[in-house]
C-alpha cells in the first residue's frame, strides 16, 4: 500500500485495503460492501459520540474565560479528562423513573434525541472523499432528521408526568416548529446558488464562499439553527430560572447525559453546517489533492462557528417568549422569503448578462444583499419611528392613556405564551 | 427471496402493525407515536421505490410537522396521562366489516386486472434526474403549473383559516 | 424484485385500517390520524405506480406532492377546528358534538 496515499487520503486508502482483504477472504462483493457500510456507520457514529467529550471541555473553558474564571483544569492535562470523569459520575448515578411516567416513551426520548443528531453527520462531508453517504436530497435530509430531535424533546417533556416538563414541551412546539420555517427557507439559498441539494456538490460549487453571495441567508441560517438547538438566547425549552429545567427535569444519570451530549453535538453541528453551506466546507489550499487537509480546514471552520455559538451563549440574555415568536414570524420568515426572491432574480439577471466569473457573480449578489439589507433597515427604522411618535403623542395627550397602554402591555405578556 | 423482498416485508409488517395500533390504541399519545412509526415505514417504502426526494419530504412534513401538531393537539385537548373509557363508538363492528369488505373487494379487483399481474420490475430504468424533472414539471404551463399554484393557494388559505378558527375572540 | 402487487396489497390494507379508524374511533384527533393513514396509503399506491409503470413521467410523484400539501392543509385546519371546539364545549368526542343534529 502506498504510504503517501495513506497519509493524504486515509479513509479511501483504508477502505480499499479492507475491501481487498475481504475479497481475499472469499466474500462476495455485495457482502463485503455491506460489511464496509456497517463499519463506516460505526466509525461516523463513534466519532460523533466521542467529539462531545472534547466539545464540553472546550465550551466550559471558553465560558469560564468569558466569566473571568479558569474552568475545569484538575482532571488530566488542562482538565481535558474532566468530561470523562463527569460521564462516569452520570453512569453510576441512580436511574430514576418518575411515578406515573410513560415508561416506554420516557426511555425512548433521550435515545431518539441522540439518534437525530448523529444521523445528521451521515451526509456532512468531512473532506472531498470523506462523506458518509452522498444523498441528492442531502439538504432536505438534514431538516428531516432535525425534526426528529423536536419529537424527542416533546416525547421527553410529555412522558415525564411533570408540569414543568410539559411546559417545556409546549415551548418546544412553539419554538422549534416555527423556527424550522426560516431554517428551511434560508437553506434554500445555497441550494439555489449551487443548483444541487447534495452537500458535497454545494461545497464544490463554492469557488467563492457562499457567505459572500448570501450573507443575509447565512445569518438567518445561523440564528435559526441556534434556536433549533435551544441554546441561549433561545433556551426557552429548559429555561432553568422559569420552568426549572424544562423537558429534561425528571431525567437522571445517563439519560440526562444523552440529552446533554445531543445538545452539545447539535451545537457543534450548527457550526459544521454553517461551514459546509456558507464557509466552503473542506475547501482550502491543497484540499483537493490531500483530503486530510480538507478535514483540517473543515474542523477549523466548524470550530469557528461553534465558538460564535458559545460566545452568544455566554454574552446574551434569554429572549422573552413573545419576542421569540415575533422575531420569527414577523422578521425572519418574511426576510428569508425576500432573500430567496432577491437571490433568484439577481442570479438570473447575472446569468443572462453573461457574467460567469465566480468573484463577479458573488460580488454582484453581495450588492443585491446590501440593497435588501438597506430596504429592511429603512422599513424597520420607519416602523420604529412611527411607534415612537405614537407613544410620544399618547404621553403628550394625557398620562392616563400611557397608563392604560402599560397595563395592556403587561397583560399581553402571558397571553402570548402558547402554554396559556 | 431477495434482500429487497425481505426489507419490503419487514417494513410492510411494521407499517401495518403501527397502523393497526393507531386505530386500536387506547392511549392517544401512543397512537400518535405509532402513527409516526407508520409514516416512517412509508418513507422507507419510498426509498425502496427510489423516490428519495419524497421520502425526505415525507419525514419533514409528516413527522416534523403533522405528527407534532397532532401530539400538540392531543396534549391541549385532554388532561395529562388520562384515558377514559372505550375509544370506539357503538358501530365499531360495522366499521370493521366495511373495512374488511373493502379490503376484500380491492384485492379481488386487483386480481382481475391483467396489466398488473407479474409486474416485478420497473418498465423503464428509473431516471437519475427525477428531482430536476419534478421541478421543471411544476413550473411548466403545459404540465403542472396550475395544480402547483392551486396547492400554494390552498396552503395559504389553510394557514389563514386555521389562525382565524383557533384565535381567541375577545 | 418486489412485485407491484405487494405494494398495492399493502396500500389497500393500510387504507382499510385507516377507514376502520375513521368510522370507529370516538376521538376527533384519532379520526384525523386515521385520515392521515388513508392518505399515506394512497401515496404508496401513487409512488408504486410511478416506479413500476411510468418512471420517465413524473406524474406519480407530482400527485404525491399534491396529496402531501392537501394533508398538511387538512391537518392544520382540522386541528384548529378541534381545538376551537374543545375551547367551547370541553370535548373532542365526535358523538358529543351534536348541536346541529335535529
Amino acid at each position: 500500500m502506498d504510504v503517501g496515499t495513506l497519509i493524504s487520503n486515509p479513509v479511501v486508502a483504508i477502505r480499499e485495503w479492507l475491501a481487498q482483504l475481504l475479497s481475499n477472504l472469499g466474500l462476495a462483493p455485495q457482502a463485503a460492501d455491506v460489511i464496509l457500510m456497517i463499519l463506516g456507520i460505526l466509525v461516523i457514529a463513534s466519532v460523533s459520540l466521542i467529539l462531545p467529550l472534547f466539545l464540553i471541555w472546550f465550551e466550559r473553558r471558553v465560558v469560564a474565560r468569558m466569566q473571568d474564571r479558569i474552568g475545569p483544569n484538575r482532571v488530566g492535562p488542562q482538565g481535558l479528562l474532566q468530561t470523562i470523569a463527569d460521564a462516569v459520575k452520570l453512569l453510576i448515578k441512580e436511574d430514576i423513573t418518575p411515578i406515573g411516567a410513560d415508561k416506554l416513551v420516557y426511555n425512548l426520548a433521550p435515545i431518539l434525541s441522540v439518534i437525530a443528531v448523529i444521523s445528521m453527520w451521515a451526509v456532512i462531508p468531512y473532506a472531498a472523499t470523506m462523506v458518509g453517504t452522498t444523498l441528492n436530497v442531502g439538504a432536505l435530509y438534514l431538516v428531516s432528521v432535525g425534526s426528529l430531535g423536536t419529537l424527542a424533546i416533546m416525547m421527553g417533556g410529555w412522558s415525564s408526568n411533570n408540569k414543568y416538563a410539559l411546559l417545556g414541551a409546549f415551548r418546544t412546539v412553539a419554538q422549534l416548529v416555527s423556527y424550522e420555517a426560516p431554517l428551511l427557507l434560508s437553506l434554500l439559498v445555497p441550494v439555489i446558488l449551487a443548483r444541487s441539494m447534495d452537500l458535497n456538490t454545494i461545497v464544490r460549487a463554492q469557488n467563492v464562499w457562499f457567505i459572500v453571495a448570501a450573507p443575509i441567508a447565512a445569518l438567518i441560517f445561523f440564528v435559526t439553527s441556534v434556536a433549533e438547538v435551544g441554546r441561549t438566547p433561545f433556551d426557552l425549552l429548559e429555561a432553568e430560572s422559569e420552568i426549572v429545567a424544562g423537558f429534561h427535569i425528571e431525567y437522571t444519570g445517563m439519560k440526562f447525559g444523552m440529552f446533554f451530549v445531543a445538545e452539545f453535538l447539535h451545537a457543534f453541528t450548527v457550526g459544521a453546517l454553517t461551514a459546509v453551506l456558507f464557509l466552503g466546507g473542506w475547501r482550502g489550499p491543497g484540499a483537493e489533492q490531500a483530503p486530510i487537509l480538507g478535514v483540517g480546514y473543515f474542523m477549523l471552520k466548524a470550530f469557528a462557528g461553534y465558538f460564535v455559538v458559545i460566545l452568544m451563549r455566554s454574552a446574551l440574555p434569554r429572549i422573552r417568549i413573545d419576542h421569540m415568536l415575533d422575531l420569527n414570524w414577523k422578521f425572519l420568515v418574511p426576510l428569508a422569503l425576500a432573500v430567496i426572491v432577491f437571490t433568484v432574480l439577481g442570479d438570473k439577471v447575472i446569468g443572462e448578462a453573461g457574467i460567469t466569473s465566480p468573484w463577479a457573480r458573488s460580488g454582484l449578489l453581495f450588492l443585491v444583499n446590501l440593497v435588501l439589507a438597506g430596504l429592511v433597515y429603512a422599513v424597520l427604522s420607519g416602523a420604529a419611528r412611527r411607534q415612537r411618535a405614537e407613544e410620544a403623542a399618547g404621553q403628550a395627550h394625557d398620562g392616563q392613556g400611557a397608563l392604560a397602554e402599560a397595563a395592556a402591555h403587561g397583560e399581553a405578556g402571558p397571553h402570548a405564551a402558547p402554554a396559556h | 427471496m431477495t434482500a429487497a423482498q425481505v426489507i419490503f416485508l419487514i417494513t410492510a409488517v411494521l407499517t401495518l402493525g403501527a397502523g393497526v395500533y393507531v386505530v386500536a390504541a387506547r392511549n392517544l399519545v401512543h397512537a400518535a407515536l405509532a402513527l409516526i412509526a407508520a409514516f416512517f415505514g412509508v418513507a422507507v417504502l419510498f426509498v425502496l421505490l427510489q423516490a428519495g426526494f419524497l421520502a425526505a419530504v415525507q419525514v419533514v412534513l409528516y413527522i416534523g410537522a403533522i405528527a407534532i401538531l397532532i401530539i400538540f393537539a392531543i396534549m391541549l385537548t385532554r388532561r395529562v396521562m388520562e384515558d377514559t373509557g372505550p375509544q370506539t363508538n357503538r358501530q365499531w363492528w360495522l366499521a370493521g366489516i366495511i373495512a374488511l369488505v373493502l379490503f376484500g373487494a380491492i384485492v379481488f379487483s386487483l386480481r382481475l386486472v391483467p396489466a398488473l399481474q407479474g409486474v416485478t420490475a420497473a418498465a423503464q430504468p428509473i431516471p437519475t434526474d427525477t428531482i430536476e424533472k419534478l421541478g421543471f414539471a411544476f413550473v411548466d404551463p403545459n404540465q403542472y403549473l396550475l395544480p402547483f399554484e392551486l396547492a400554494s393557494v390552498l396552503l395559504l388559505v389553510a394557514l389563514i383559516g386555521s389562525i382565524v378558527i383557533s384565535a381567541d375572540r375577545k | 424484485m418486489v412485485p407491484l402487487s405487494w405494494y398495492l396489497a399493502l396500500a389497500a390494507a393500510l387504507f382499510c385500517v385507516g377507514l376502520y379508524g375513521v368510522l370507529a374511533r370516538k376521538n376527533a384527533v384519532a379520526i384525523l390520524m386515521s385520515i392521515e393513514l388513508m392518505l399515506n396509503a394512497v401515496n404508496i399506491n401513487l409512488v408504486a405506480f410511478w416506479h413500476y409503470l411510468t418512471p420517465q413521467v413524473p406524474s406519480g410523484q407530482m400527485f404525491t406532492i399534491i396529496v402531501l400539501t392537501v394533508a398538511a392543509a387538512e391537518a392544520a385546519v382540522g386541528l384548529a377546528l378541534i381545538i376551537s371546539i374543545y375551547r367551547r364545549r370541553s370535548t373532542v368526542v365526535a358523538e358529543e358534538i351534536d348541536l346541529m343534529k335535529w
